[in-house]
């Protein structure tokens, strides 16, 4: 998948003003951003669903702006929260969207492999949230794709449906489907996520991995102790070892020791907020 | 988090499926049965719609039977009378109402979209409905007549002429109704008004179209706006099946005007095709 100075307006409003990323076959890549921030619109650009304004947009080797039933066959949607299939049960949700495909997977095997294989009977009505979402994803990978999309998949979930979800989509991973996902939870991108990019304002701030986004791998440490009168001393440090060591030498096992690097969240924090209020 | 992730088992990659397959005849009658199944199986799961839409002619016939047991002309029952206008009103219901309502649901609840996203041809959903459409329409014109003529002895069309013309004008009633209801559904702004803003337009017309009333006793203004719509076309034609001969004499026009009902409702169908061809959204308002 390849987009390249992607734009996307509405009137005066400019959605999407300028992406350009790739994502490889088989990578998990993470869209992160604020609501509004222009996510959504992108991936629907890429879904085949909106028309874009400008820029040149390549999905599996086709124009998402001119979908074809072969191309869809290839692609799997998990669009954000759904309501509709309210009257019909869960296998006869799955077992119908099979039949649009040239290859499906096995329905069976598919509820099963979402988890939802003690609900196979149950009406999508009355599934909680978080099972529901499952037979969203149940539905985007009937086909068998070889790319999925996540738009926000976890929103509104608890956190142990949220681990299981993970799972889930770490399953799909290892079995060498690329995935784009969207969301706003920086856990969930840590988990997941082989590489992301950060959206504000339809633009793109920051590219990565969630290991260096921002740089935070070689951003200073905050080491923190408490030192022999007792009151807690903070330090900014890009040699954090070294300064530990000398602690360490000079007073013993320091009370209250902790060395703190930039997390994802602050990292993405920083690259949200204007630099001059910041500062 | 320390999860590290699972190491891929390389990227999927599969032939393109060929393009022809999506338009073979195979695909779109497996695809369309699939939709077909569904939307019988939604409906048999949804009491409002089977009371309102497919049992409604049924259970008013039984009510308005019950109460009037007079008679409209010599030897004809206005139960006689009155079960050609629900048989007409019924074959509106299952397809008019029942699809602008079902469609105008369907599109704001995001079904529309999802199914955009998937490989089925568009053509599938459309007749999937056609296929809710003549399963209902037959079931409910069968269960009416038969309940008609067994509890209150209204008779069934008198010979081979009179069935061909209850056929011909159920078809092609259904035709502009299914046409008509798929290009309404566009009407409701939300699917929750989708049920206020449709039932009306068929209560109203079931009024001035002959249904309730008898048709050459209202106001010379009010079947001129009747003689407008389908409905009035239809109760027409099902009377042309279900009243004696002798009976053509008491309409407006003095005869069974069988040409010009094919004519009207034949122009209802191609004016309904134009419309759902251009103005038909598998997506809610302002969501483009």
């Amino acid at each position: 998948m390849r987009v390249t100075d992607l734009h996307k307006h509405y009137g005066p409003k400019h959605a999407v003003d300028g992406i350009s990323f790739e994502v490889p076959a088989g990578q998990v890549f993470a869209l992160l951003g604020p609501n509004g921030a222009g996510k959504s619109t992108t991936v629907e650009v890429l879904e085949g669903y909106r028309a874009r304004t400008s820029g040149q947009v390549s999905v599996l080797g086709a124009d998402p702006g001119r979908p074809t039933p072969a191309w869809r066959a290839r692609i799997g949607i998990v669009a954000q929260s759904t309501k509709d299939l309210s009257d019909l049960t869960v296998t006869e949700v799955v077992r119908q969207f099979a039949t649009f495909y040239p290859h499906p997977r096995r329905p069976e095997a598919v509820i099963e492999q979402v988890g939802l294989a003690d609900d196979a009977r149950t009406r999508a009505s009355a599934l909680s949230g978080g099972r529901r979402r499952r037979l969203d994803v149940a539905l985007g990978i009937i086909g068998d794709p070889e790319l999925l999309f996540l738009d926000e998949p976890t929103t509104g979930f608890d956190p142990e449906a949220r681990r299981e979800f993970w799972a889930l989509v770490q399953l799909l991973a290892a079995d060498g489907t690329t995935i784009l996902l969207t969301t706003h939870y920086l856990d969930e991108v840590e988990v997941l996520a082989d590489a992301l990019a950060v959206i504000d304002r339809g633009r793109i701030v920051a590219t990565g991995t969630p290991a260096t986004l921002g740089d935070r791998d070689r951003a200073p440490a905050t080491v923190r102790w408490r030192d022999a009168g007792g009151t807690w001393r903070t330090e900014l440090t890009g040699e954090p070892a070294a300064l530990v060591g000398r602690l360490h030498a000079a007073g013993g096992e320091p009370d209250g020791l902790s060395v703190h690097r930039p997390t994802l969240e602050d990292a993405y924090l920083s690259l949200l907020t204007p630099a001059e209020v910041s500062r | 988090m320390t999860t590290t992730p699972t190491t891929p088992a390389g990227p999927r990659t599969r032939a393109a499926a060929d393009a022809s397959a999506f338009r073979s005849p195979a695909f779109l009658l497996r695809t369309s049965w699939a939709r077909t199944v569904v939307e019988l199986t939604e409906l048999s799961r949804s009491w409002d719609a089977l009371v309102f839409n497919v049992f409604f002619p049924i259970i008013f016939l039984f009510i308005f039977g019950s109460v009037f047991d007079g008679d409209v002309a010599p030897g004809v029952s206005f139960t006689q009378y009155f079960t050609a206008g629900m048989a007409a009103s019924g074959v509106l219901l299952v397809s008019f109402q029942s699809l602008a309502i079902s469609i105008a649901v369907e599109r704001d609840d995001g079904l529309l979209k999802r199914l955009e996203g998937t490989p089925m041809p568009p053509a599938a959903y459309f007749l999937g409905k056609v296929g809710l459409v003549v399963v209902t329409g037959v079931v409910q014109m069968a269960v009416l007549l038969t309940a008609a003529h067994l509890l209150f002895d209204v008779d069934l069309p008198a010979g081979p002429q009179q069935w061909w013309t209850l056929a011909w004008v159920t078809v092609l009633g259904a035709a502009a109704g299914t046409l008509l209801g798929i290009a309404y559904s566009s009407v409701p702004r939300t699917g929750r008004s989708a049920n206020a803003v449709t039932a009306p337009v068929v209560l109203v017309l079931q009024f001035i179209s002959g249904v309730f009333f008898v048709y050459s006793q209202l106001p010379g203004w009010m079947q001129d706006v009747a003689a407008v719509f389908p409905l009035k076309w239809m109760a027409e034609g099902f009377r042309a099946a279900l009243l004696p001969e002798s009976m053509a004499a008491a309409e407006p026009a003095g005869e069974w005007q069988l040409g010009l009902i094919a004519l009207v409702l034949a122009g209802w169908t191609v004016l309904g095709l134009v419309l759902c061809r251009t103005t038909f959204r598998w997506r809610r308002r302002g969501d483009s």
